[in-house]
């Protein structure tokens, strides 16, 4: 009976996102009054739309499996989520509106004009994609297999063909309104068993969790790590530096009208993912007081899904539970087709049709190109997430996170703040970046785990990667002045000028 | 054991395998050094140093390109100091020397006045140990105008400097005129953008007032809503900004023509706009969709009867916007369409040549537009704008 509830829900959550992604514009009003200034997404709209896509796997089901496995140091897991749109809004987001790019690699080479910096960034953007769909097809399998018993392949498998089909059909990205509608699907199916379980809860006479001192008191030694306070600020500057360097986070600032329209959206979306983060905690503390031990073929990851069910059973504890998992399936699936969307249009654009063009002679079709580059871009990592091992969905989301934080960031700050910028700086930052990131999980992945500082360091490596990343982009400029782009005072003025200013040089030109 | 990985054996192999990859770099290097005698090799270098400094004159004298070309042409003149002035004072100065810096645009007096090269042989310095006791000055003439100077500075003054100094001027020269020949092509395809842009057609202004003039004793309010709304039609497509505009704007200019349209056609003109609100800041050519718009409206109703319907959608389409203009009017014979494409002048379809041509020179020949139609069949036009073109800008904020 359960298992038939959650699969109804998660099969209806799965249709409706297919048939919204096909039909797509359809659903929008075709009206003799269709003022222009009207149609314009507003930033509260836009906000939505952006919780709806940030909000993936590792929060609705991550975040709370960390705290409750860990303890309270993870508690600053939400808050780095949510500090990355401060940093984004404070130091990119207006400039990066200017700036007419749309994409990472677009940027690159609008702000540095150099084609090998925009290949390199592509090749970044897919990785980070990727790295971050795998935990989405984890969550997946894992979210099915514990409510329905279903086998363990099939929750990726059927979020992959899902994103495939709609991102394949023409795109569902392009639809603010549906994201915008996921991220309040998403808040109801978390808050409304969230609430039901705090009253069980409170009438229960409130029993305490049952926890250990290294869970309840912060940065306790023999917790989280040997190092838990070097952990937390690693893990806290890779959240916090991270979000900038997403694919598909920056994508949605386009659709807002203009500079002061995208600041605006950042602090609404603060508020939205704030709210948003309250609710994983009150999962991970009830956990520890139903569900103090939980068996060991259980992965932490799934207390949300097991709670409603031990602290309710019969049919109230099921409709919760398969809630939830409807809830769950909505956060796999617009997060990893916002993803997907921004890695195929990448793959598409910037490596398949250039190759294809080349091998046909140019005749080969657009649409072709498109299709595969979606197919490419959710097979992949579907295949990556059967070959590798589950971390903890919060941790793979977190290494995404880390090379975002060592790459984009450091290009990102620095090409909008320091006209010193040269190309060859900038390669040489992403080089180090992406080498360092990549090179520490690998081998604490391969090699590992380490024990003592060198486990600490290879284990969270923000701390050390951004600084040394953002320390040769910044030595190698210094270096290379030769190699700072002809056009940077005029990009500089370009991205720092409020859109209102009309610029002298704009009509000295007529 | 088999199945697991081995940290030391990984690295052994690595490190080989990076061993070979530099020794064979090395050996295809050293090849391609080999085998080229002195002369080649001086000939090579020259004109290797002779192209580093061209591309720093490409946008002409400037002080900046002069700065970096001077070290480059004082490589090639081996001189010990080296000087470019334009016609109003120095641009460049490289070598030894720095402190006669302020004398060099007198030293080159002479040159200025008289277009010829002149040896100057009375510089005079405090310092014993200066180097620099004469100097050769040429002319960089440009369309018979002397530009600006080269001065080489030396010890002491040989034929040979001379004629070199002489040489170098002439090649600065050549650089110069190119870059003068860049600068008239650029402003050739301002010329034409511009005379490729509006042009209202005086149809439509003829129609809009007498259809205005229709409801001034009637409805007199509505006459009013209508003339403030043809005045903002000509002050966007008669404005002086730059070549671009969002998609927001010149979908608000064409909801304004379509209210001007609707006011003298009424219920025979049926529009429906269907526009994803994401790709209204995309940035689009200035005037790109009116006249296709227009063009629609114009072949949709002519002989029609009944209403006639107009659809216009914007879609996103990931890395492009695809905008489409449908009627379902009479259509017209692909062949001329075609014609009309490829640049043949027809007083039917002024736009539709016109949007075309613009879209190409701006995006390249793969944005033109895409028309469907055939007689009795209705005509869509269909065209994508790339959301990111680097050479594509609208000035932010003009409004004027």
């Amino acid at each position: 009976m359960n298992s038939l509830l959650s699969a109804v829900s998660v099969a209806v959550v799965c249709l409706i996102t297919l048939l919204v992604g096909g039909l797509g514009l359809r659903l929008s009003r075709a009206t003799s009054d269709f003022y222009v200034a009207g149609r314009t997404v507003s930033p509260r709209l836009n906000a939505s739309a952006i919780g709806g896509e940030y909000l993936s796997a590792a929060s609705f089901l991550g975040v709370a499996g960390l705290i409750y496995d860990r303890g309270v140091d993870m508690l600053w897991l939400p808050v780095g989520y949510t500090v990355g749109y401060l940093v984004l809004l404070v130091v990119v987001a207006a400039p990066m509106r200017r700036s007419g790019a749309y994409t990472l690699p677009d940027f690159a080479e609008a702000r540095l004009g150099s084609r090998r910096i925009r290949l390199a960034s592509s090749v970044l953007v897919v990785g980070i994609g990727w790295l971050y769909l795998i935990p989405q097809f984890h969550g997946a399998s894992l979210t099915l297999t514990l409510v329905t018993g279903a086998p363990d392949w099939l929750g990726g498998l059927i979020v992959m063909v899902v994103i495939g089909l709609a991102v394949g059909a023409g795109g569902m990205r392009s639809i603010t309104f549906v994201q915008a509608v996921q991220y309040w699907l998403k808040l109801t199916a978390l808050a409304i068993p969230a609430f039901v379980l705090l009253a069980i809860w409170f009438r229960q006479g409130a029993p305490a969790p049952v926890t250990t001192t290294a869970w309840a008191s912060p940065f306790a030694a023999g917790g989280v790590d040997s190092h838990p306070l070097y952990w937390t600020w690693s893990t806290l500057i890779a959240l916090c530096l991270g979000t900038m360097g997403l694919p598909h986070v920056l994508v949605r600032f386009y659709t807002n009208p203009d500079g002061i329209g995208a600041r605006r959206t950042t602090v609404t979306v603060i508020a939205l993912l704030g709210f948003f983060y309250l609710l994983p905690p009150v999962y991970a503390v009830l956990g520890r007081g139903y569900l103090p031990t939980l068996p060991a073929s259980v992965r932490s990851d799934s207390i949300v899904l097991q709670l409603p069910a031990t602290v309710l059973p019969g049919l109230a504890g099921q409709i919760l539970t398969a809630m939830l998992a409807g809830g769950a399936f909505a956060a796999f699936l617009s997060t990893a087709s916002g993803l997907a969307m921004s890695v195929t249009g990448v793959l598409d654009q910037e490596l398949l049709r250039p190759g294809l063009a080349r091998a046909t002679g140019g005749d080969a079709s657009e649409i072709g190109g498109f299709r595969v580059s979606a197919v490419l871009a959710v097979i992949i990592p579907y295949l990556l997430s059967r070959v590798t091992a589950p971390l903890g969905l919060a941790t793979t989301v977190g290494l995404a996170f880390t090379v975002a934080a060592a790459t984009f960031a450091p290009l990102l700050m620095l090409g909008v703040w320091w006209r010193g910028l040269s190309r060859w700086g900038a390669a040489a930052g992403l080089a180090t970046g992406a080498g360092g990131a990549i090179g520490a999980m690998a081998l604490s992945i391969v090699g590992g785990p380490y024990d003592g500082w060198l486990g600490a360091l290879l284990s969270a490596p923000a701390m050390w990667c951004v600084p040394l990343a953002a320390l040769v982009t910044v030595v190698v400029s210094v270096a290379t002045p030769g190699s700072i782009p002809s056009g940077t005072a005029r990009i500089m003025v370009r991205l720092h000028t409020p859109e209102r200013v009309a610029l002298a040089r704009s009509r000295l030109r007529d | 054991m088999s199945g697991t990985f081995h940290l030391p054996t990984a690295a052994v192999t690595a490190g080989l395998m990076l061993l070979v990859l530099g020794v064979v770099w090395l050996l295809r290097r050293g090849r391609r050094k080999g085998f080229i005698s002195e002369v080649d090799k001086a000939t090579y270098s020259t004109l290797h140093t002779a192209s580093k400094a061209s591309a720093h004159l490409a946008d002409g004298l400037t002080a900046e390109g002069a700065e970096r070309a001077a070290r480059h042409l004082l490589a090639i003149l081996g001189a010990e100091a080296l000087a470019v002035c334009d016609g109003s004072g120095i641009l460049a100065w490289h070598g030894a020397g720095e402190s006669h810096r302020r004398e060099a645009f007198g030293h080159a007096a002479q040159v200025r006045d008289t277009g010829r090269t002149a040896v100057i042989s009375t510089i005079t310095c405090a310092d014993p140990n200066c180097p620099l006791r004469a100097a050769v000055s040429a002319p960089v003439v440009s369309e018979g105008l002397v530009v600006g100077t080269i001065t080489a500075y030396t010890t002491d003054p040989s034929p040979g400097l001379a004629r070199a100094t002489e040489e170098v001027a002439g090649w600065v020269s050549t650089q110069v005129a190119l870059a003068e020949l860049a600068r008239t092509r650029t402003r050739a395809m301002e010329a034409e953008l511009r005379a490729l842009r509006a042009q209202i057609s005086p149809h439509f202004i003829y129609n809009s007032l007498a259809a205005i003039a229709s409801f001034v004793r009637t409805d007199p309010d509505r006459a009013r809503e209508l003339l403030l709304d043809f005045a903002d039609f000509t002050r966007y497509a008669l404005r002086t900004g730059g070549a671009f505009t969002t998609l927001a704007e010149e979908l608000r200019n064409v909801e304004r023509y379509l209210v001007l349209e609707q006011a003298r056609f009424g219920d025979r003109l049926a529009i429906a706009l269907l526009v994803a609100p994401e790709v209204l800041p995309v940035q689009v050519p200035y005037l790109a969709v009116q006249p296709l718009v227009e063009n629609a409206v114009r072949h949709g109703l002519a002989d029609k009867v009944g209403t006639g319907h107009v659809t216009i959608t914007a879609v996103d389409r990931g890395a492009y916007a695809e905008i489409a203009i449908e009627d379902d009017g009479a259509g017209a014979d692909p062949e001329q369409i075609r014609r009309i494409l490829d640049g043949a002048h027809s007083r039917d379809s002024v736009g539709l040549g016109n949007v075309d041509a613009r879209l190409r020179q701006v995006y390249g020949d793969d944005f033109g537009l895409v028309v469907e139609t055939a007689p009795g069949a209705g005509t869509k036009v269909t065209f994508r704008i790339p959301k990111f073109a680097p050479a594509a800008h609208a000035p932010t904020g003009s409004r004027s």
